[in-house]
């Protein structure tokens, strides 16, 4: 128990750590430049404390439980034993790993839904927009579109295929939609995808690329491994931005039915 | 009333986090058909998930987001372009400078560039290596949230630097050696860390608030998807030029 304490209390620290340089900005530029005094600095402070045991304690939490069961489950979705493969046979079709894509789709799904920066950022969404954008129904389109990329980008390992190219089409669909779409939507739009891309979201994706890339014969994990973090900051961005302009011609069809 | 809130939180908390169980459930009891090996240590994990999440999302609520919201504004009635763009670049660096991922990457860089023989194998010009490519990424990251701010003093719309980021990439992808293309590419995310999503949404969502003639819908957010295209660019320089 005690070691377990001294390992949790390092944590803290090293968040406090990595922390520190964007507290001294924070505090100095207010101090310095603004040289008004922190309103409500108790406030601020608990805030911080908060901010920081959240952090330690959530990394904590994802090491004990939600890591190692991914990784698991990836490995255990791509033994030829589940697959029912020869494990020699190196010609396995695409629809061989028909379940790694589905888990990878839901997998997405829920992870988005689950991510704390994107909860913080829909949130100020709906409050800064008058209730015109809902925080769930953006949670949710982002959940559909990083469940889409990743589908994808496992089926890109899977396939060998070239990454550039699904990620210039993917561009070029954004491109097209940010012409037609609510200019109100455009930037949480683009910035949904980045943001989605944080806390849980990293470590469980590059996790699994890796994994998928170490199981799947005639794969490199040092090439094919990455990019699946160029997939789920790429997606999300064209599903919030089709959930945008399928809001607006609901709205345009209800508005003109009615006499 | 704190109790109170934490206790909400809690339990929106546990909602969020419920789809994340039932893929792992289902696949497991369904498809995999085989049982969570240590349940113990799962639940534990979870229940620190849990608590983890609420506590940083309250903390936010009550530090972060009013914190950068009221600088915002103070820089705006001040009337300073020099120190509003300042704080922006020095926002951005110090939000990477000490990020653990980036840490990492750079390290993996250095290998990459060990393998190249572009510098000698030993810890001393790894760590040079590693440092400077820290560097590079940071003051990118830093320049990016500069120019957001100036975009959205100026106006323009938040799509134009990501067009023309996205365009250079594109460009010059081909040219950048495939094996520092994923470590480009990666390196992207790191721009936006726990604590630079909420402050930079806090600063972009304030300016844009204060400042007359722009909406905080329109102009407020896109900083942040900028900030993770720059460093591929710089990345990618860094790897074609060494």
């Amino acid at each position: 128990m005690s070691a377990w304490l001294i390992e949790f209390l390092q944590l803290v620290l090293e968040t406090t750590r990595d922390f520190i340089p964007i507290f001294v900005v924070l505090i100095g530029f207010h101090l310095l430049i603004i040289r008004k005094p922190i309103n409500n600095p108790q406030k601020i402070f608990t805030g911080f404390i908060f901010v920081l045991l959240g952090i330690a304690v959530f990394l904590e939490g994802l090491d004990m439980a939600l890591f190692p069961i991914g990784k698991l489950m990836a490995t255990q979705l791509t033994t030829p034993a589940f697959l029912g493969i020869n494990p020699n046979d190196k010609t396995a079709s695409w629809q061989t790993y028909r379940w790694i894509y589905l888990f990878a789709a839901s997998l997405g799904f829920a992870v988005a839904l689950a991510e704390p920066s994107l909860q913080a950022i829909a949130n100020k969404a709906e409050q800064i927009s008058g209730g015109t954008i809902r925080a769930w129904g953006l949670r949710i389109a982002v959940g559909f579109g990083l469940g889409t990329g990743l589908a994808l980008g496992t089926f890109r390992i899977i396939t060998g295929t070239e990454l550039y190219l699904y990620i210039v089409a993917g561009f070029a669909i954004a491109a097209l939609q940010t012409l037609f779409a609510p200019k109100s939507i455009i930037g949480i739009a683009f910035d949904s995808g980045t943001v989605t891309t944080t806390m849980i979201t990293v470590p469980l994706v590059t996790s699994l690329g890796i994994g998928l890339a170490q199981a799947i014969p005639g794969r490199n994990p040092l090439l094919d491994g990455f990019g699946l973090l160029a997939f789920a900051s790429l997606y999300p961005i064209i599903a919030v931005l089709s959930y945008a302009q399928i809001a607006q011609w609901l709205n345009k069809r209800s508005l003109s039915s009615k006499p | 009333m704190f109790k109170k809130r934490f206790i909400n939180q809690l339990i929106n908390s546990f909602f969020d986090l419920s789809p994340i169980l039932a893929v792992v459930v289902i696949f497991q009891v369904l498809i995999i058909r085989q049982s969570i090996p240590d349940v113990g240590h799962f639940v534990v994990g979870i229940v620190f998930v849990l608590v983890g999440l609420s506590l940083f999302i309250q903390g936010l609520e009550l530090s972060l987001f009013p914190l950068g919201e009221s600088m915002a504004y103070a820089f705006a009635r001040k009337g300073s372009l020099f120190w509003l763009l300042t704080f922006a670049f020095c926002l951005g660096f110090g939000a990477a400078i000490a990020e653990p991922a980036l840490m990492n990457i750079a390290l993996q860089a250095s290998e990459v560039a060990v393998k190249k023989a572009v510098i000698s194998p030993t810890l001393e010009a790894k760590n040079l290596y590693a440092l400077g490519f820290r560097i590079i990424v940071a003051v990118s990251i830093g320049l990016a949230i500069l120019v957001g701010v100036l975009r959205i003093i100026k106006g323009w719309p938040a799509y134009y630097p990501v067009f023309y980021a996205y365009v250079f990439i594109a460009l010059i992808t081909p040219f950048t050696p495939a094996d520092i293309l994923g470590i480009a590419y990666d390196s992207g995310c790191i721009a936006t860390s726990t604590l630079t999503v909420p402050l930079v949404t806090a600063l972009g969502v304030g300016l844009a608030t204060a400042i007359k003639g722009r909406n905080p819908m329109t102009d407020g957010f896109g900083l942040l998807v900028f900030a993770s295209l720059t460093p591929i660019i710089s990345v990618m320089l860094y790897g074609i030029v060494l």
